[in-house]
């Protein structure tokens, strides 16, 4: 590595952990872990989407799978959440290639619309679930402060360290498919599957395999969603919202790159709260648009998105 | 959750009848985004807030100048006309080539833009027109079913009927379909492939732009309104077959009674699920849909 | 022993039936040319063997394995490697890349493809273009890309789908001289050409389609003299000594 990117990365590093310290509002210590929460979805995302070229607009449904698989389990059968992110894990993943399998043979954007077909599908099912608390949603029983309840109520910032920590084991995953074989398959996926398929390919098995990493690290955040805030239901845990804003936040930050989403995770995050704060009522409104303005002018003028930009910057 | 009710027989029917008109709506909306897609293979995945604005064109139309609705059809549609061929050029033009993420984000995000100016500008209430010149029920066949909805449905089929005709009568339609079918070859042709994608947008926002005025006079507006109704286009261009105008008309009826059968039959909620299910099994069985070319 | 063969294959799309009945063999070193008019069904024959299409009819044979139904990476993975008429470099990678992504199914390990690879782009002549993206390359050099890909996943027969269409003129011998070579590193090809020459000068047997059929087969001096082929194709060019 380049002895630039070494000293940016003390740099980040450093920061990462004296954060905690710096920020002691609540308000902005929440911020910098949504930042960060979210900046891992983007990248999930990105590994299916930015990497291996299959678009998905229904990626909320991982995050709700995780986070409802650890807390029913949590509260039907008392296991440990730990364990239970790995049961969301696991269903993620599954249900990932339960969705994959078919859908993959569908072109670009049919594909797209049966991914929002499925996401809409689940949660109005979940919506109508009792098990699960249909649409009152689940309240996690507070736990007292501990590493292996997975809650922490005087001081919020060991959610900071672990939500770091799980972005961080995203990007090292995604760094290692990037340089590996996988990675290689994945982009000539995503440039062209026939000619991919000519050179010998298994075009659906690789596919599926990005879908298999990209939902995991999802459903984990969804997990850790459900510990931080300790509530649930379908209309916070797998909107169509949400899911776009994942796409949204990998889209502008740059696709097929390593730093894009959590770049624009940074960037639109505060960016949408800083709205909120200028315009009131109507803040929710203001960040939607600057967010449709900046998706349809990344697509059309500057695809590699502000990771693009900057790297042109840097003149790399 | 699971169990089936069957209705009473009278609301069965209304019930059937009425998706049926209201599939024809679903039609005309579909028929634009099929256009697009046939022409050049792209889906605008903003079609559904083309609607919204269409609709609240009717709306501003009367609550400032006291136009109904009616009266506003071929404003709306000149208007979404525009829109089409503005985005077309503004946006469009450029992604023809792109990649599929450009191609899908640059309407996603316009559609987000829309709803947002929408609810920026408007505001999130729900707007109506409360008396427009059609309102109440009419008796058809001993069924009461709402004039608003007969007159939408009519007009929608009519507006399919000069759609049709246009397509395989005029000069221009005839181009327009020969554009759709081979790209290459119609420029050969000499004609105007550009100006033939232009004109689909413009066409496709025209119907949406029919649509929305006549929805206006039996359905609330407000900035989501254009969300469900883009999703339901979708499927139904795809139960269709993409590029296939007379395949929207069969799709846009099959789902109207869809939406209907399920909300009766099993629970309002689950009147959409229906809709998608058909869609994933649609695409997966027979992915060119059922008059597809593709 | 054939390598290849294919007995009475037919696809049809809808009303159209691109290829009718087609049989015929390819031995083991040979270099088969495999020529017609344009829309006589070559490259809809390629895709049907290599597993883009399913046949309607007929056996498809190579090496003891049926191909029939297989998937093209599975084809691909028995050892028959394609370029196409429509080239599809992956535009968004270097040329090193694109050739290591071919060479990864036998070398996993990046470092490895990747010395592997600049040995591929130097038997093309590519060597020192490494690093350029695919999606700024000439036609001749896009070929010869593609060429090292369909290579590079060591096939045993190489289908070579317009070896030197809408390449400069000057580029053609150098191309042929390349396709030549391959045949001494024990290569069996079936080419796709509609330059006379290019078929005259590389091939051993030619196979000529005209509608969908074969219609003429055997050695290039016996084939360009069959009378139905001459005018279902040649016309007066050739036989003029063009």
């Amino acid at each position: 590595m380049r002895r630039s990117t070494l000293v940016l990365l003390g740099v980040l590093a450093v920061l990462a952990l004296a954060l905690p310290v710096v920020a002691q509002l609540p308000y902005h210590r929440d911020l910098v872990i949504k930042v960060l929460l979210f900046g891992m979805l983007a990248q999930a995302w990105n590994i299916l989407a930015g990497y291996c070229g299959q678009i998905s607009l229904g990626h909320a449904v991982f995050f709700g799978t995780g986070a409802y698989t650890s807390t029913v389990l949590q509260m039907q059968a008392g296991l440990n959440p730990w364990l239970g992110l790995l049961g969301g894990i696991l269903l993620a993943v599954i249900l990932s290639q339960v969705i994959g399998y078919p859908c993959f043979r569908l072109r670009g954007h049919y594909f797209a619309i049966a991914t929002i077909a499925v996401g809409e599908i689940v949660q109005t099912l979940a919506l109508n679930w009792e098990m699960i608390g249909a649409g009152r949603g689940l309240s996690l029983p507070i736990r007292p402060d501990s590493l292996a309840a997975f809650q922490f109520h005087r001081s919020k910032y060991p959610y900071y360290y672990i939500v770091l920590a799980f972005l961080l084991i995203c990007l090292a995953i995604s760094a290692w498919i990037e340089r590996s074989r996988l990675g290689y398959y994945f982009r000539a996926i995503r440039e062209d599957s026939e000619a991919a398929a000519s050179v010998g390919i298994p075009v659906t098995r690789y596919k599926l395999i990005a879908m298999a990493f990209s939902a995991a690290f999802v459903a984990a955040g969804g997990t850790f969603y459900a510990q931080y805030v300790l509530f649930l239901d379908p209309e916070s845990a797998m909107p169509l919202s949400l899911s776009i804003l994942i796409c949204l936040l990998a889209v502008v930050g740059g696709v097929g790159t390593l730093w894009g989403p959590l770049l624009g995770a940074a960037v639109l995050i505060p960016l949408s709260e800083l709205t909120r704060v200028q315009f009131g009522g109507t803040g929710r409104a203001v960040d939607l648009m600057i967010y449709g303005a900046l998706l349809t002018a990344v697509a059309v003028y500057q695809p590699a998105g502000l990771a693009g930009l900057l790297r042109r910057a840097w003149g790399r | 959750m699971g169990l089936l009710t069957i209705p009473p027989t009278d609301v069965l029917i209304q019930g059937i009848l009425s998706g049926i008109l209201m599939g024809f709506v679903y039609a005309l909306i579909a028929a634009g985004l099929s256009l697009i897609f046939g022409l050049m293979e792209i889906v605008n995945f903003a079609h559904g807030e083309f609607l919204m604005l269409a609709m609240y064109t009717a709306f501003w139309m009367y609550a400032l100048f006291a136009l109904d609705p009616l009266l506003s059809v071929p404003i709306c549609a000149l208007v979404l006309f525009g829109v089409g061929v503005l985005v077309y050029y503004g946006i469009i033009g450029r992604i023809l080539e792109g990649p599929m993420l450009a191609q899908i984000f640059a309407t996603f995000g316009l559609g987000i833009l829309l709803r947002a100016a929408a609810q920026f500008l408007w505001t999130p209430d729900f707007r109506q027109v409360p008396d427009a010149w059609v309102a109440g029920p009419v008796r058809l066949l001993g069924i009461s079913l709402g004039l608003p909805l007969v007159v939408a449905s009519l007009a929608s089929l009519a507006a399919f009927a000069a759609l049709s005709w246009f397509i395989t009568r005029t000069e221009t339609g005839v181009a327009l379909e020969a554009t759709a079918q081979d790209r290459q070859a119609a420029a050969l042709m000499g004609i105007n492939t550009d100006r033939m994608f232009a004109l689909g947008w413009g066409i496709g926002g025209a119907c949406v732009g029919v649509a929305g005025a006549f929805l206006t006079t039996f359905f609330y507006v407000f900035p989501d309104v254009g969300s469900t109704f883009g999703l339901l286009a979708y499927v139904a261009v795809a139960l269709g077959g993409f590029g296939s105008i007379p395949g929207a008309l069969v799709a846009g009826v099959i789902i109207g009674l869809i939406e209907v059968l399920a909300g009766l039959l099993i629970a309002p909620a689950f009147k959409y699920v229906a809709v998608f299910l058909l869609y994933l099994v649609v695409v997966l069985v027979r992915p060119q849909g059922l008059l597809g070319k593709f | 022993m054939a390598l290849l063969t294919l007995t009475g294959v037919t696809k049809r799309f809808g009303g159209v039936v691109a290829n009718h009945a087609i049989s015929f063999q390819v031995s083991p070193g040979e270099i088969v040319g495999l020529i017609g008019p344009n829309g006589a069904g070559k490259s809809t024959l390629f895709d049907v063997v290599t597993g883009y299409y399913r046949p309607d009819a007929g056996r498809i044979a190579f090496a003891g394995h049926d191909l029939v139904g297989l998937r093209p990476d599975q084809v691909n993975r028995l050892g028959i490697g394609r370029t196409f008429q429509k080239l599809r470099p992956f535009r968004e990678m270097t040329l090193l890349e694109n050739v290591m992504v071919a060479v990864m199914q036998h070398t996993p390990l990046p470092a490895a493809a990747r010395a592997e690879a600049l040995t591929y782009l130097e038997f093309v002549g590519l060597a020192g273009k490494g690093d350029v993206h695919a999606r700024n390359l000439s036609t001749g050099e896009r070929k010869r890309l593609e060429l090292a890909r369909a290579m590079a996943t060591r096939p045993r027969l190489l289908m070579l789908d317009e070896a030197t269409g809408g390449v400069d003129q000057r580029t053609i011998p150098g191309l042929v001289a390349l396709i030549g070579r391959l045949r001494e590193r024990g290569l069996t090809l079936v080419v796709i050409e509609h330059n006379m020459r290019v078929i005259m000068a590389l091939a051993d047997r030619i196979v000529a389609l005209h509608l969908g059929q074969v219609i003429a087969e055997g050695p290039p001096a016996e084939v360009v003299r069959d009378r139905r082929l001459v005018e279902a194709y040649l016309g007066g060019a050739y036989a003029r000594g063009a």
